[in-house]
């Protein structure tokens, strides 16, 4: 089911009545979820990426806006009868209830001619289970279960109603490292498996990138990036998309353009040709940095950071935002913990230009 | 742990403690085992202790309450009204408690306005209810039943085309006073409860509610299947709690009755357990009273004792 948000606004009133203060949570929300694909909405928090989730299931209501699943408009539509499936981020699991009980409750609900007969329900939620491998726990509490199970038997419960949507708030973020791995496989196979179209919330860049097949990256109630992880994390479009993705952040330099060439103080680290001189933001991704004797950025050494594969240089040069530069190098070309000074070339397709004030991304031809 | 907790000086504990333990064994302990010892002495009476008497061992105490007609009817009274009066509550808390939780406008006020009856005296509450309920005439009972004034719960039936009902009065019926009693003890009843049940439904996650609203389940659903379970070991708390409150029932058929503990021309009529121990006291025979106490003590003791053994099925902690 394709998901189409037009100009969607939630502000929440002041919540005292003298100031009148009002929060715009999402502002002007615009665009179209694919029917089928695993979106991750992205973002630090309080962005307004979980209540454009809210939104969708129908529990908040949008102050202006307008949500269409396929061609119907479901904005004045009850969350019950917008066929969304809701994982919570605490999975909100009925404690009374066994894991049997639990999936079985939004099937309980159907009335009408949706009813189901004792028996089709209770093979709706062995299938439910067996998708998320649940299917030998079944008679236990939540309680006796572990975090990544119980977040299974949420998402159980969410599937087996066989929503149009399945929505999913922070899916991850109760979970220890590794099963965070292993459950975010698991997401993704069962969206695969389902083929739902399959929303879901995240502060998490790693897991967003990982296995959305589009993300889109918010800022305070605004869209900032929308396209497949890997355009994005390529081609960012802003300064605060480039530096909310990738794991270690890229390294922000304050520069110039000058006749044609991009200065980090006075060091040329690239060509450009057509921009007119100014002072601009310069970013360069870890990976972008290569070890060159000749290279033309100059830095201080600090640390050498040896991570078996590659190995992390940490540098200083006075032009950087950030109190260091981090740079990802090859562990075979790494340099000799004496020296003092280390010389830079950077790679052309991982460095960005950013407008100084706007800090939007300044194209740069090839 | 236990090193953390141990005191390397336990005498300095024992006297911190002293004070309340002093007093409790005073007020509390003694009384206690002299209630046991004054129940086994056949027909104690503290005068006759006073003037040197001595007094066999036996359960002639006990033999004699069992037998008078006074402590039978004492007891029913005493059953009917918990019975009634426990489950009647329990449920109206429990609603206007759903109800105060649900709604957002006025909450504060309405939730001070059901907790008034908390903080006024029973007695107060009780002679205001007899007002109320109230008839002032004479021949009641008889064809020449004369109606001069009636209290106002009275007018209301006759507005709404019923008949006036002698509900406190000389020659009302048992089933009249009952209900009185019934009203007043749940009145008087509620608003600890919906405070109680109140506080329980404020730390229950949101998110339940939610989730239950996303998958479409109706009010009464969502009523039965999520909120009371949830609340179940606080309903426990209030039944058990309601249950050994109405065993001890006294002061609200005062209250309405005043010291007759009945219609006047049936006095005694609606005395229970507390005030059959009370009468035996004010007439010198502690022995009975012992005894009565004791019997109060053990139903209560079953009571509770079931109470848990319902709630360990049917409370989801």
């Amino acid at each position: 089911m394709e998901i189409v948000l037009k100009n969607l606004t939630k502000i929440f009133p002041s919540r005292n009545k003298k100031s009148n203060e009002e929060v715009v949570a999402v502002n002007n929300l615009d665009f179209t979820i694919p029917d089928g694909k695993l979106i991750g909405l992205l973002g630090p928090s309080g962005c307004g990426k979980s209540t454009t989730l809210y939104m969708i299931s129908g529990l908040q209501k949008p102050s202006d806006g307008k949500i269409f699943f396929g061609s119907d408009d479901v904005t004045q539509m009850p969350s019950e009868s917008r066929g969304v499936g809701l994982v919570f981020q605490n999975y909100a699991l009925y404690p009374h209830l066994t894991v049997k009980q639990n999936i079985l409750f939004p099937l309980q609900n159907l009335k009408g001619k949706d009813k189901l007969t004792k028996e089709q329900m209770l093979e709706r939620s062995y299938d439910a289970a067996k998708l998320v491998q649940i299917d030998d726990l079944m008679d236990r509490k939540p309680s006796e279960l572990s975090g990544g199970q119980q977040q299974r038997v949420a998402i159980a419960r969410a599937l087996v109603k066989m929503p149009r949507v399945l929505l999913l708030d922070e899916p991850l973020s109760n979970l220890d490292a590794r099963l965070r791995l292993q459950t975010r496989e698991e997401i993704s196979r069962i969206q695969k498996e389902t083929k739902i179209t399959t929303v879901f919330v995240t502060h998490d860049q790693e897991e967003a990138m990982s296995i959305s097949d589009m993300i889109v990256v918010m800022k305070s109630g605004v869209v900032q990036q929308i396209g497949k992880p890997q355009e994005v994390y390529d081609s960012p479009a802003n300064l605060f998309v480039a530096k909310f993705l990738g794991t270690p952040p890229i390294n922000v330099f304050d520069g110039r353009v000058e006749k044609g060439k991009v200065y980090i103080k006075d060091d040329a680290v690239m060509d450009v040709k057509g921009l007119a001189d100014q002072e601009v933001i310069i970013g360069i991704r870890p990976e972008g940095f290569i070890l060159d004797e000749n290279g033309p950025l100059n830095c201080c050494l600090k640390a050498v950071e040896v991570m078996g594969r590659d190995v992390s240089i940490v540098s200083v040069n006075d032009a950087s935002v950030n109190p260091t530069i981090r740079s990802i190098i090859d562990a075979e070309k790494k340099p000799d913990h004496d020296c003092v000074k280390v010389k830079f070339s950077i790679k052309r397709s991982k460095i960005f230009l950013f407008d100084k004030k706007s800090e939007k991304r300044i194209m740069v031809e090839d | 742990m236990a090193e953390l907790v141990e005191s390397k000086r336990p005498w300095k504990a024992w006297i911190y403690l002293s004070p309340a333990i002093f007093l409790l064994l005073i007020f509390t302990v003694w009384p206690i085992i002299n209630t046991v010892r004054m129940a086994f002495l056949e027909s104690y009476s503290g005068l006759k202790a006073a003037g040197g008497q001595t007094f066999r061992i036996g359960i002639g105490n006990f033999q004699k309450v069992l037998k008078y007609q006074k402590f039978l009817s004492c007891l029913k009274n005493t059953f009917i009204l918990c019975i009634l009066t426990v489950p009647i509550s329990t449920i109206l808390a429990l609603l206007i408690a759903v109800a105060l939780n649900s709604i957002k406008f006025m909450q504060k006020t309405l939730q001070t306005i059901f907790f008034l009856p908390y903080v006024t005296n029973s007695i107060a509450i009780g002679m205001v209810f007899a007002a109320m309920f109230n008839m002032v005439g004479s021949f009641f009972g008889t064809p020449n039943e004369i109606v001069v004034t009636a209290g106002i719960i009275n007018n209301l039936l006759e507005f709404f085309g019923g008949t006036a009902v002698n509900w406190i009065n000389y020659g009302s019926s048992y089933a009249a006073n009952i209900t009185v009693m019934v009203i007043y003890i749940v009145w008087n009843a509620l608003p600890f409860k919906i405070l109680i049940l109140l506080g329980g439904l404020q730390s229950i996650n949101k998110q339940y509610y939610d989730a239950a609203r996303v998958d479409g389940t109706s009010r009464k659903r969502i009523f039965t299947k999520i909120t009371v379970p949830l609340l179940s070991p606080i309903i426990a708390y209030v039944v058990i709690t309601g249950f050994i409150g109405g065993f001890k029932e006294y002061t609200s058929i005062v209250g309405i009755f005043g010291a007759s503990m009945g219609p006047a021309d049936n006095a005694g009529r609606l005395n229970t357990m507390v005030g059959f121990i009370y009468d035996a006291l004010s007439s010198n025979s502690q022995g009975r009273a012992s005894a009565a106490a004791l019997i109060l003590f053990s139903i209560i003791l079953v009571v509770t004792l079931i109470n848990l053994q319902v709630s360990k099925k049917r409370v989801h902690y």
